[in-house]
């Protein structure tokens, strides 16, 4: 039978495929290291120390980036909220470094973290057990994010709230999360948050080769994150995801469950999002309730559309050009970034709707949904 | 979500239904019987509750009071839209509704009659198997070189057509037409009502149309609503000569 024209001629997993997602990683994960160690410092090519951890930064942005997409390009799920997941992944991981600081705190408490001596707490409350185990703290990076996504997506999908009020509802709750980690009774470090870190793992995290080990670890990340995404939006929940972006209640008469496949993508996303930030915390050296600021999410969103959405690659490329141009501008003439972030914006979506990402594929490839998202159907 | 005893012979039943919207009855105590293997019209003017009856089945809106039997043991009245679906009751909106950035082959993917669980959709490629299946659906429904174009750039013929295809592929017991011919010139008028009675050997289907001559070209029996409830029921000749049914629809 002759080759049909349509979806699944060429597998998504084909050698083409793993030879430049592999030539990418390598790349990431050889030439840096390579740069900083064996060219010589005064050389136009050296890669300093202080570089290191801020690509670390910008990869674990793009795992966060990568994490969005995944439901908005693909399922049009728009969270405006989903710094929310990265800053709790965050605070786990802090929470796991302030354990480590032991002894050797301001106060010098072997019980307490210093925050808690200065607040006059007695005892460690319940939920910081455990978390002097690394395996644990790990374990919780991903279950409360997912948790969070699985029950807050429950509440929001079963009730249909679709679009608009979805972004609303998510910015709420970010916005919630940042009150409530603000205040000091809540046991986070209130304002002033967690940093001060020693060690992770036993090695010291202001080390260069700690520094480069935990770089590594973002590089990896985010190539388990997005063969993730490429495995979810290649299969036939993909197409699922896709459909429902533009007719959402259709894909229901046609017996798939909506519900269930908004909760799997948007939960797998939290915990996306929520890894990101745990790497990102240990490279920064502090996580406070400024993570969970509205603000922070919606530029994920700029981030996302400036790379091309619903390309999986778009929200990498994103993340890491506009943190670059943030980091570049913010030094050289720090009070025009937000005109330029804003400009940024209004130029994606009037004169390049499809991104960056977008711009360089055939247009056969790539998944734009139509200018105006109305969901044909709902009012059928 | 069945209930110990069958209740009737019928494929679908529906007795006394009231579903009302701000006070406006839209169906008013109607009752309605369809038999396996049956091919069955719905007429009636604007507002008499041709698409709210549709809706209560599909399980788009729920009735206020009255009873939905799928086969006689299933109530519909209390499962959710792909619960019913999955139960083999498809159903082709006025307005065609179809996957626009899919192309027709993806569209017709979605709708194969497998898969339909979050975790097997996750863990589903499309195989030779599948492919086979969907390659003589769209020959059925004339859409084989239109296989890889996006559903969007479709007429609006053949995106109705598509729809209809998207509703064979899952091989549905029951099919819930709602106007398909609307928009549509008279040679496609003609192939749709022909594509109708070729699907109607093995399956039964409910078509809701407000064009008089395709109602009769497809010869089956006809039933009229009127202000939510069954105004006359028979052969298209019976309504066509029925006095009720000529004072507040055809006749005006």
């Amino acid at each position: 039978m002759p080759a049909l024209p349509g979806r699944g001629q060429k597998s998504a997993w084909n050698p083409s495929f793993w030879a430049r997602f592999l030539a990418c990683g390598a790349a990431l994960v050889l030439a840096v290291p390579a740069l900083n160690f064996w060219v010589p410092p005064d050389s136009p090519a050296a890669l300093p120390d202080y570089l290191i951890p801020l690509l670390g930064k910008y990869l674990c942005y793009a795992l966060l980036a990568l994490s969005l997409d995944l439901i908005w390009g693909y399922a049009g799920i728009l969270s405006l909220g989903h710094g929310a997941f990265f800053a709790l992944g965050g605070y786990c991981m802090g929470m796991y470094l302030m354990r480590q600081i032991g002894t050797r705190g301001v106060y010098g408490n072997p019980l307490l973290p210093d925050f808690m001596v200065f607040l006059n707490w007695k005892e460690l409350p319940w939920f910081w057990w455990g978390f002097d185990h690394f395996a644990y703290a790990a374990v919780m990076v991903v279950l409360v994010p997912g948790l969070l996504a699985l029950v807050f997506g429950w509440l929001a999908f079963r009730s249909r709230v679709t679009g608009v009020y979805l972004s609303i509802i998510t910015q709420a709750m970010t916005y919630a999360l940042m009150l409530a980690f603000f205040r000091n009774d809540m046991g986070f470090g209130g304002n002033n948050g967690m940093t001060d870190y020693k060690d992770i793992l036993g090695w010291d995290v202001h080390k260069p080769s700690t520094r480069l080990g935990l770089y590594s670890a973002s590089v990896f990340a985010l190539g388990l994150g997005y063969l993730c995404c490429r495995f979810i939006s290649t299969s036939k929940l993909g197409l699922v995801l896709l459909a429902l972006r533009d007719a959402e209640s259709r894909v229901r008469f046609l017996g798939y469950s909506v519900i269930n496949a908004k909760l799997f993508v948007f939960t797998v996303s939290a915990v996306l999002a929520g890894v990101g930030g745990a790497l990102y915390v240990p490279q920064v050296g502090i996580i406070n309730p400024s993570e969970f600021s509205p603000g922070n999410s919606i530029e994920i969103a700029i981030w996302v559309s400036v790379g091309g959405r619903g390309t999986l690659l778009g929200g990498i490329v994103g993340a890491i050009l506009v943190n670059a141009a943030k980091t570049w501008l913010t030094g050289a003439a720090p009070e025009t970034w937000l005109f330029v972030l804003g400009a940024l914006f209004i130029l994606t979506t009037l004169v390049f709707p499809r991104g960056i990402v977008g711009l360089m594929r055939r247009p056969s490839r790539i998944r734009v949904p139509a200018p105006t998202p109305v969901p044909a159907g709902e009012q059928a | 979500m069945k209930t110990a005893k069958q209740l009737t012979e019928a494929l679908l039943y529906l007795n006394g239904v009231t579903v009302s919207f701000d006070g406006f009855k839209a169906l008013n105590d109607l009752s309605l019987v369809v038999e396996e293997g049956e091919l069955r019209t719905i007429i009636g003017p604007n507002g008499a509750g041709k698409t709210t009856m549709m809706d209560v089945v599909t399980g788009k809106t729920r009735p206020d009071s009255g009873e939905v039997f799928f086969r006689g043991t299933a109530d519909l009245s209390r499962l959710d839209e792909a619960e019913i679906a999955n139960l083999g009751i498809g159903r082709k909106f006025q307005r065609p509704t179809v996957f626009e950035n899919l192309t027709v082959f993806e569209n017709l993917e979605l709708a194969l009659a497998d898969t339909r669980g979050t975790w097997i959709a996750l863990f589903a490629r499309l195989n030779l198997d599948r492919r086979d299946r969907i390659a003589p659906t769209l020959a059925r429904i004339g859409l084989d070189k239109q296989s890889g174009q996006a559903a969007g750039s479709l007429s609006h013929g053949q995106k109705q057509w598509l729809e209809i295809g998207m509703l064979l592929i899952h091989d549905r017991t029951l099919l819930l037409i709602d106007e398909p011919v609307a928009g549509m010139t008279d040679r496609e008028t003609e192939e749709t009502a022909e594509l109708i009675l070729d699907l109607a050997k093995d399956r039964t289907i409910v078509v809701v149309e407000h064009d008089m001559a395709f109602v009769r070209s497809l010869g089956a029996r006809v039933t009229v609503l009127h202000e939510g409830a069954v105004l006359a029921e028979g052969s298209i000749d019976h309504v066509q000569n029925h006095q009720r049914v000529i004072e507040v629809y055809l006749g005006r």
